[in-house]
């Protein structure tokens, strides 16, 4: 089909779901209404477990088991993106000295970013439960702060630095014991992910029972797997062009 | 007010849905293809916050006797899956996008015509 063809068939189809999705608009409740049945649902529920950051509580206890569903598309996507970037036997990596120039300026900022990223990174993972953040914002902050090491200093030190064997056993294992801290639920709660830790009080570190515990797991999991999932794609820039 | 303000969010959602889909079907390169997939699932992000939203609500983080209302936190976390799922599926898309630059030597999806082992 060429391209005016499929552009046209596309136009009638887009303009046949706009239709649609204004017909649809138009019924909608009330924007900016007080109609919100889940939240009404979600918000005592959340209180009693005392857990005052209600997404987290959403995630890592209402809905605990979607959070399940999505990290293993987080670990999945990172295994099929493992095994399509493996280099093929002609390919070879080779870490060359570092070429180019890094302004002085911009490698002392990312030195001085680094560990103030990745406290932040352990401080959104950590107090997920309380404040906005949790374990997949955490861990994206961690995985792109470690990276900092890249842009401020050199790709040999971002590889000597970051031990991706036990970034691949770190994802699994908070992958597996996810599955662990549910059947503990089970076991203990009678179903599956239920939150049978402790509350303890509203507001404090130690609160809300399995939410921060799952938020950590999650956290790590993502950590782990963003520095795998970019390691690959960096790699694909090591691979020397074979001279043709 | 407010529903100019909510037709316009939605008005937002849908034209980014559809121009992300417009984008994959006149797409010349894979990067471009997979790029309009982040736009029209953007869309969602627009639709779910947008459903979610309440005048004069607070941010869903509550004290113990909350008072005030708060917008609703379900949309908020469907909204957060969302995000993820798109920035694993990139990656993915990404890679293939890759390995197919290496064995047909193109990125045109038109010029992907036959399947080679």
């Amino acid at each position: 089909m060429t391209l005016r063809a499929r552009t046209w068939l596309c136009a009638a189809g887009a303009l046949g779901v706009a239709v649609l999705l204004v017909t649809a608009f138009l019924r909608m409740p009330e924007f900016g209404g007080a109609l919100h049945a889940y939240r009404d649902l979600a918000l005592p529920a959340a209180i009693a477990r005392a857990t005052p950051n209600l997404v987290s509580s959403v995630n890592f206890d209402l809905r605990a088991l979607d959070t399940l569903g999505e990290e293993t598309i987080v670990a999945a996507a990172v295994v099929g993106t493992l095994s399509l970037l493996q280099p093929s036997k002609e390919e070879r990596q080779r870490i060359e000295p570092q070429r180019g120039y890094v302004m002085p300026v911009v490698k002392l900022a990312g030195y001085l970013m680094l560990p103030v990223t990745l406290l932040l990174g352990v401080d959104v993972v950590v107090h997920g439960h309380l404040t906005p953040g949790g374990g997949f914002q955490g861990g994206v902050v961690l995985a792109t702060g470690w990276h900092l090491l890249y842009i401020s200093g050199s790709y040999p030190a971002l590889a000597r630095l970051r031990p991706i064997d036990w970034c691949e056993y770190a994802e699994a294992a908070a992958t597996g014991l996810y599955v662990v801290a549910g059947l503990t639920g089970l076991v203990a709660g009678g179903a599956f992910l239920a939150n049978v830790l402790p509350k303890g009080e509203f507001g404090s570190l130690l609160s809300a029972g399995t939410v921060p515990v799952l938020s950590v797991l999650i956290g790590i999991e993502v950590a782990a797997g963003l520095v795998v999932l970019l390691a690959q794609f960096l790699g694909q820039g090591l691979i020397r062009e074979e001279a043709s | 007010m407010s529903g100019v303000v909510g037709m316009a969010c939605y008005g937002v959602a849908g034209w980014l849905l559809l121009i992300g889909a417009i984008g994959i079907v006149r797409s010349r390169h894979l990067v471009h293809t997979v790029v309009s997939l982040s736009v029209a699932q953007a869309g969602t992000y627009v639709l779910l916050l947008g459903i979610g939203y309440q005048d004069q609500a607070g941010a869903p983080i509550v004290v113990q006797d909350q008072q005030q209302p708060v917008v609703d936190p379900m949309v908020q976390a469907m909204t957060l899956t969302d995000i993820v799922v798109s920035a694993t599926i990139t990656a993915l898309l990404l890679g293939l996008t890759i390995q197919i630059s290496k064995r047909h030597g193109t990125v045109d999806p038109d010029e992907l015509r036959a399947l080679r082992g």
